[in-house]
């Protein structure tokens, strides 16, 4: 597996965007007309001068070797990563030999891409992402622990005087409170730190004003933030994986503490969400010979790309460590020991039944769940009214898909490629529906992402 | 904390209504069920809204299946080559958005050509690129019969569940609903009930493929159209024409409507053994004969003094636009309806040559040149295309004279490819680039390497004479798309930064070697796009 004679996919290439912006900026700029000197080693380095609207030439540099996803460097000022010179260069690069001819780099590009790989090396094993350096004095962090946990504890006890106060009045009465009493509430939680009961909070807000049946879920959504509440209030007594949940849902770091498990992970997915602050990717990796299913997470602050980027439909071969908590699918990449490349493995599948089945038993050990990865097999995607679903090909049943995947362009490559006949698509299933993410072609073919 | 995720508590029926009403409403005013009463009442609510949130969310189910689809058609083609796919999913991600002076070409502008070289060596279009193609064509209208071919069989199918991509059945819909070719009682079912733009693309396509059964389905119709639908079918009887069409025409002469009176009489007049081309022999070769009393040769014109019924019958419009003189406008419908061949034997036996170089008498030269030019172009007669076209090199080729550049440039249509390009070759290297925009559109892309290297070079001399490239900037497009992309390595001389002489525009030389590299670079992709469709 080198990276030789690998190209990438424009999808690829785009999933490495920061933004909206940069990827239509960097669509504009991946054709050959303004650049000069555009050429590839071959072995993994692209390089080119841009000519900007302004005159400018602007050094563009692109190292996609290292394992550890690609590094980029520009003369342009943005302060975007990549900018839009690298993305349009690495387009015109996916485009084929002719734009980008290989070649010998030039002086300034030599130099960078020498410079990187020499430091690169003795970095080797890359330190596990998260993994705090280890507590100069054990007691002080006991110390430091102790106070968080009463504050957590202040706060959890807070929230219930607050739910409580809300359903004696009745939540008819929310939706003229507005966002502010929720707001108070979020901000009281960053206070208190427990960040995890913040964002429930704040997600809490927007139900209100969610269109039809919103009392039902904001209940559903109270219910849960209570329950998360008294699981904090009386962790002692829960059963220790529980515990570990409920600590991770209130948003208490820990660190990937499971066993380095190597394996060929195969890229299921990735796709980006993003606010005001920050973008976070969510990478689905699936091995082939342990057959688990991880999340990466990878973050990037607004207008920068998360560092990491794996492009679904190839594979690597690396290590990664699980965090702790049962029903937990995250995990920490640690050593990667060959580039993404491409490959046929294809993820094993359920049956609808099965995957619904999968999602009720993972609710188990996380009730706050609200979507688990499958793999669905054989199933045809087929509209259902103004909604779509995906049903057994083999059997009379079948998933709707979520508001949010039918509103997407990929629903209609998930019914392209379909064209009527079984195929295997990977997703999120919860209680709102199914999200398709990538689907296989009935037969051979590459996977097709669908986010 | 209750066991929240065991299912052993028996749910309530309605269990959970009532706990979202009593939620709504508060428990003040009302007690959810099972709880008592009082300061406990949200908590206890809140505890059984959380084991029924949760035993509802374990609980689900997959619902019914709905109706299935009925499957897409197999495409038989074979799959597109895996850079070529790239290539395809580079050409549509490229949306016209962001470009500015000295920008990039557009990539679209390369997806016709693309879209040709793939549906000329048959391959499928990959599933995944169906919405985007189906997409680029709802955009642009006139990259869809392009678009459609390619995208095939599957792409129709995907059309009729989006709303969006209507456009792709209407424009398919003869194709798409004509089914297997020849099955007759399809076809007569399709071209009764059919919507208007369906019959058009049902008579099209069959009267490509089998003129007589075209004219034959029209015929049977024909007496209860529309007239501005018999105008557009009687249209498409162009494809295909031959003499065994006359006595539909000519039937078609006495309409009801004039455009389709004058359609009918232009299609007869393109059949040089009509009789309505013999007639209108008779009248043109009355108007035009030699004067042999002078020394030297010419030509006498002698127009009609009026249109008269059988005139206007045989299509001739009486009325002159405003300006015109009615008895010219009368003669150039003459000279233009009536057979080139006659004109041999009317003129001393003279060749086409010979007679368009005769002078003409009394100011007639314009009007006959001009109606002999559509006369050339009408009935595709080559030779008298190039006699009327002379050579590329004369002075009047490229200023005004009878015959206009655009006259030129269908004059061109009517010679093969490589005459074609060999004249507009010779007309560059005379007369430069700026008046050779129109003529470069008729040629075949890519150009032949005459017409190419006479474009290369004329930019150069453009280059030279010390012009900014921007004046150029529609050949250079033209370039960037037509060129034989065989040609990028002779550019390579031109990419070098010229000295600039004392009199050029300041910084053109940078302009110039920039726009060569675009042109240059252009070349090369294109030549990998080639490449990967093999």
């Amino acid at each position: 597996m080198t990276q030789q004679g690998v190209r990438w996919t424009t999808d690829q290439v785009l999933a490495l965007a920061p933004d909206a912006a940069s990827r239509e900026a960097g669509r504009g700029l991946g054709v050959a007309g303004p650049w000069s000197g555009a050429g590839g080693s071959g072995d993994g380095a692209v390089w080119g001068l841009c000519e900007s609207s302004g005159g400018e030439r602007y050094r563009t540099v692109v190292d996609v070797a290292d394992a550890s996803g690609p590094a980029y460097r520009c003369g342009c000022p943005s302060r975007k990563v990549p900018c839009k010179h690298a993305l349009g260069l690495l387009l015109l690069w996916a485009g084929g030999e002719g734009a980008v001819p290989r070649g010998q780099p030039p002086d300034w590009a030599e130099r960078w891409i020498a410079a990187r790989r020499g430091r690169a090396e003795p970095e080797r094993p890359a330190e596990a992402p998260g993994a705090a350096s280890p507590p100069a004095d054990p007691q002080a962090a006991r110390r430091r622990a102790e106070r968080r946990a009463e504050r957590i504890t202040a706060g959890a006890t807070e929230l219930e005087q607050r739910l409580a106060d809300l359903l004696r009045g009745g939540l008819a009465g929310v939706q003229q409170a507005g966002y502010g009493l929720w707001e108070e509430t979020a901000a009281r939680m960053v206070d208190a730190q427990a960040p995890g009961l913040a964002a429930r909070v704040r997600e809490a807000a927007a139900i209100p004003s969610s269109g039809s049946g919103w009392p039902a879920r904001l209940l559903e959504e109270c219910a849960l933030l209570h329950l998360l509440g008294r699981g904090w209030l009386h962790r002692e007594e829960l059963p220790g994986g529980l515990a570990v949940t409920v600590r991770s849902r209130i948003g208490l770091p820990a660190a990937p503490d499971g066993p380095p498990l190597r394996d060929d992970w195969l890229v299921l997915a990735q796709y980006d969400t993003a606010d005001s602050r920050l973008t976070t990717r969510r990478v689905w990796l699936y091995g082939a010979r342990s057959q688990r299913t991880v999340l990466l997470l990878s973050y990037g602050a607004a207008g920068r790309a998360p560092d990491l980027a794996l492009p679904p439909g190839l594979a690597l071969e690396a290590e990664v460590s699980a965090y702790p908590g049962p029903g937990q699918w995250r995990a920490a990449l640690g050593e990667r020991f060959a580039p993404p490349a491409p490959t046929s493995i294809r993820p094993p599948g359920l049956t609808t039944a099965r995957a619904a089945a999968r999602y009720g038993d993972a609710l188990r050990d996380d009730p706050w769940l609200d979507a688990v990865p499958v793999t669905l097999d054989r199933v045809v995607p087929a509209p259902d009214g103004d909604s779509w679903q995906v049903a057994d090909a083999d059997a009379e049943t079948a998933l709707p898909l979520t508001a949010a995947a039918r509103a997407r362009p990929g629903l209609w490559r998930l019914v392209a490629v379909s064209g009527g006949a079984p195929v295997k698509v990977f997703g999120e299933l919860g209680h709102q529906g199914f999200t398709p993410l990538t689907v296989w072609p009935a037969g051979e073919g590459a996977a097709v992402p669908l986010c | 904390m209750t066991r929240t995720s065991s299912p052993a508590d028996a749910p309530v029926p309605g269990g959970w209504e009532e706990l979202v009403t009593a939620a709504l409403l508060g428990t003040e005013r009302r007690t959810p069920p099972g709880c008592a009463p009082g300061p406990g009442a949200p908590a206890a609510l809140l505890d059984a809204a959380a084991v029924e949130t949760v035993r509802r969310r374990a609980g689900v189910r997959p619902a019914p299946a709905a109706d299935r689809l009925e499957p897409a058609p197999a495409d038989p083609r074979p799959p597109l080559p895996a850079p070529a796919a790239r290539r395809l999913a580079m050409l549509l991600a490229n949306r016209p958005a962001a470009s500015g002076r000295g920008a990039a070409p557009d990539l679209m502008e390369l997806l016709p050509q693309w879209l040709a070289a793939a549906e000329a060596r048959g391959f499928a279009a990959p599933a995944q690129a169906l919405p985007a193609l189906l997409d680029a064509a709802r955009g642009r209208t006139d990259l869809r019969p392009a678009v459609l071919r390619f995208a095939g069989p599957r792409a129709l199918w995907l059309a009729r569940l989006n709303p969006d991509w209507r456009f792709a059945l209407r424009a398919a819909g003869g194709t798409g609903a004509l089914g297997r070719p020849g099955d007759p009682e399809q076809t007569r079912a399709l071209w009764q009930e059919g919507l208007f733009a369906e019959r058009v693309a049902l008579l099209s396509s069959l009267r490509s493929r089998d003129p007589a059964a075209g004219r034959d389905l029209l015929a049977s119709t024909w007496a209860t159209e529309r007239a501005e639908d018999r105008l557009m079918f009687l249209d498409s009887l162009r494809t295909g024409l031959g003499p065994e069409d006359e006595p539909f025409l000519e039937q078609a002469l006495t309409d009801r409507s004039r455009n389709v009176r004058t359609t009918a009489a232009e299609l007869l007049s393109a059949l040089p053994g009509s009789a309505l081309a013999s007639r209108m022999a008779a009248r043109a070769a009355a108007c035009v004969a030699v004067d042999r009393t002078r020394d030297t040769p010419a030509i006498v014109v002698e127009a009609p003094h009026e249109c008269d019924a059988n005139m206007e019958r045989d299509g001739v419009l009486p009325t002159p636009p405003t300006g015109r003189g009615a008895r010219s406008w009368w003669f150039g419908q003459l000279v233009e309806a009536a057979p080139l061949d006659i004109w041999s034997a009317r003129l001393g036996g003279r060749t086409p040559g010979e007679i368009v170089t005769l002078p003409v008498a009394d100011d007639w030269h314009d009007d006959l040149h001009a109606a002999w030019c559509r006369a050339a172009v009408r009935q595709r007669d080559a030779e008298w295309a190039r006699a009327l076209l002379g050579a590329p090199t004369a002075p009047e080729a490229g200023g005004p004279g009878a015959v206009s550049l655009a006259e030129r440039a269908k004059l061109l249509g009517t010679l093969s490819a490589g005459e074609r390009a060999e004249w507009v070759a010779g007309f560059i290297a005379t007369h430069g680039l700026s008046e050779a925009f129109q003529l470069l559109g008729v040629c075949a892309v890519p150009w032949a390497a005459p017409l190419g290297r006479a474009v290369v070079d004329a930019l150069n001399i453009a280059r030279d004479a010390g012009s900014y490239p921007w004046s150029f900037s529609g050949v250079m497009g033209l370039a960037e798309r037509c060129l034989d992309p065989a040609e990028a390595n002779r550019l390579d001389a031109l990419l070098a930064m010229p000295e600039e002489p004392e009199d050029a525009s300041p910084g053109a030389g940078g302009y110039w070697a920039e726009s060569f590299q675009r042109l240059v670079t252009t070349l090369r992709l294109r030549a990998a796009m080639t490449e990967e469709l093999r």
